[in-house]
């Protein structure tokens, strides 16, 4: 017994260290982020001041941050619309075989496993050799999509496979068409992993690099514009800069969460 | 009747469209610019094999990817085993399910965060006056700073393990969720140990989950380049870095001919994987 009691004391830890493994380092580019006006990249503080927070937002100190930001915001907002419909109407169609579901599936876990960058490099080509011009909101829409699309159709996968058909069957039988009866049976029941869905498509993209690199045209996304920066900028302003995109990745996230509550509150009412 | 039959082609319409634009075409576009001549200034369209010839018969080449398949490889075992602890304690140490739930989201969601911040968030830790050089001093552990820690393969394993181990956790939690309790209870009952359960029940009934993982982490290892960038300081190589260093110095249907060639390696270690471990009934 005090065998397997120390076993379980082990494991814990391994869980405890892993979670301060993951966030640890995150937490110290929060501290740093604060600062001093003299303060450098490391310990110790050098004074506490909000002072690399204004830097950011003066456009000389780094590169175009408030266009950068702009640029993602809407590009995410784009990938997870298209996201959320895509996946939602191909996981409908996949309940069924169909001809060609098999190739289908298979592209879409090849879209998956292939590196990042052939799809960056190979939309980038394919641009280039159709006279087009490459820009964040046509060819790195496509390359981010190839990239949120598996994901949001293998969450699609995991609930229909747990779906129960009968409320279906039973609005079939009162006289809805099958519309009537995606609107009001189906999707109120899958609306939390929609939810999912559409914070995949946000935060993925958001935060998409490899794909956007060749992909992006002239002007930056803001992972580019944060890639730039680990080059060229030696100050904190680099931490503030990671303070707040991650600070803002995690309002999303929880803005998700908070919704998803909600729904699960007003179905159980 | 025939309506109904066209409504699965319709919604899947959407998906097969993109995929076939911007998947399927860039990669018929990289396969066919990987046959082109170049010079320093333009590429021309030909059909000769020396890009292939080339690549394939540099050292150099070489070189990488046995340095790609060799962080790969560290990287696998790395985030296997952890992923596996991780995902263990998770399905069976934590009884509670909303601790369970709290827990899982808990080690899931800097997958949505940003890989190149939580990159960069190495840098304080690890540097040459970073938080660990300093503890260590202070302790009387070592007297100069230690220099493997940052800009160093050392690094680079550290920040893959870091971005990466998610990628194990989710799918073998996954499998192990849907294991039935009762075999558990059974082969205590039938008198094996925690170790012997853990090896004869519990793997086995994990396998599709660890190979699920795997799939990702061998294929994001392998086409990686800015990761080795940043955290190896410009002195380690990967595949992926140089095919980013031939695009940017134009060569892009060098770039191209190294692309298939990734792509045909990882295609062949995905296949070994699925050969070793079904995981169509995860599916």
């Amino acid at each position: 017994m005090a065998a397997a009691k120390l076993r379980r004391f082990v494991l814990l830890g391994v869980l405890g260290l892993f979670i301060l493994f993951l966030y640890g380092p995150t937490l110290t580019i929060l501290v740093l982020s604060f600062q001093g006006p003299d303060g450098g990249l490391t310990f110790p503080m050098n004074g506490f001041s909000l002072h690399w927070f204004h830097r950011l937002f003066e456009t000389q100190a780094v590169g175009d941050f408030g266009g950068s930001l702009t640029r993602s915001f809407l590009l995410a907002t784009m990938v997870m619309a298209a996201t959320v419909v895509v996946s939602l109407a191909a996981g409908m169609a996949f309940r069924r075989r169909f001809r060609g579901s098999g190739a289908l599936f298979t592209l879409t876990v090849a879209s998956l496993i292939i590196p990042s960058i052939l799809v960056s490099l190979g939309v980038g080509l394919l641009f280039n050799a159709l006279g087009l011009d490459p820009d964040w909101y046509s060819s790195a829409f496509g390359a981010q999509l190839t990239w949120t699309l598996p994901f949001g159709l293998l969450i699609m996968f995991a609930v229909f496979n747990r779906f129960n058909r009968s409320w279906e069957e039973a609005a079939r039988d009162q006289g809805a068409t099958p519309w009537q009866s995606f609107r009001h049976v189906v999707l109120p029941i899958i609306a939390p992993s929609v939810i999912g869905i559409a914070l995949f498509g946000f935060t993925l993209s958001y935060d998409e690099f490899a794909r956007t690199l060749l992909t992006a045209g002239s002007d930056n996304t803001l992972p580019l514009e944060i890639f730039g920066m680990t080059t060229s900028v030696t100050t904190p302003v680099l931490y503030a800069l990671g303070t707040l995109t991650t600070l803002f990745s995690f309002v999303v996230i929880l803005g998700s969460l908070v919704i998803v509550r909600l729904l699960a509150a007003r179905r159980a009412m | 009747m025939a309506r109904l039959k066209l409504v699965p082609f319709l919604q899947a319409a959407p998906l097969t469209l993109i995929l076939v634009v911007f998947l399927l075409l860039p990669m018929g576009a990289l396969i066919v610019v990987s046959f082109f001549d170049y010079d320093s200034v333009q590429i021309i369209p030909a059909f000769e094999f020396t890009n292939y010839t080339d690549a394939l018969g540099s050292a150099v080449t070489w070189d990488t990817y046995l340095n790609t398949i060799r962080y790969t490889v560290i990287v696998w075992a790395v985030t296997t085993v952890l992923g596996f602890t991780v995902a263990y304690v998770l399905a069976f140490e934590i009884r509670s399910r909303t601790t369970q739930m709290v827990l899982f989201l808990i080690c899931t969601v800097p997958f949505l965060t940003s890989n190149i911040i939580r990159m960069i968030s190495w840098i304080p830790f690890l540097g040459r006056e970073g938080l660990l050089n300093s503890t260590l001093i202070k302790l009387g552990l070592i007297h100069q700073p230690l220099e493997f820690l940052l800009f160093s393969d050392f690094a680079v394993v550290l920040a893959y393990t870091h971005l990466y181990t998610l990628f194990m956790v989710t799918p073998i939690f996954n499998s192990m969720m849907r294991i039935d309790r009762r075999l558990l209870e059974a082969a205590l009952d039938g008198g094996a140990g925690w170790w012997r359960t853990l090896t004869s029940v519990i793997i086995p009934l994990s396998k599709s989950g660890i190979a699920i993982g795997s799939i990702f982490v061998v294929t994001m290892v392998m086409g990686d380049f800015i990761t080795v960038r940043l955290m190896s300081g410009g002195q380690s190589a990967s595949v992926g870095l140089m095919i980013s260093n031939q695009i940017s110095s134009l060569q892009y249907p060098a770039a191209c001919a190294n692309a298939v060639v990734l792509l045909a390696v990882v295609l062949l270690m995905i296949a070994a994987i699925l050969r070793i471990v079904d995981i169509r009934k995860e599916l």
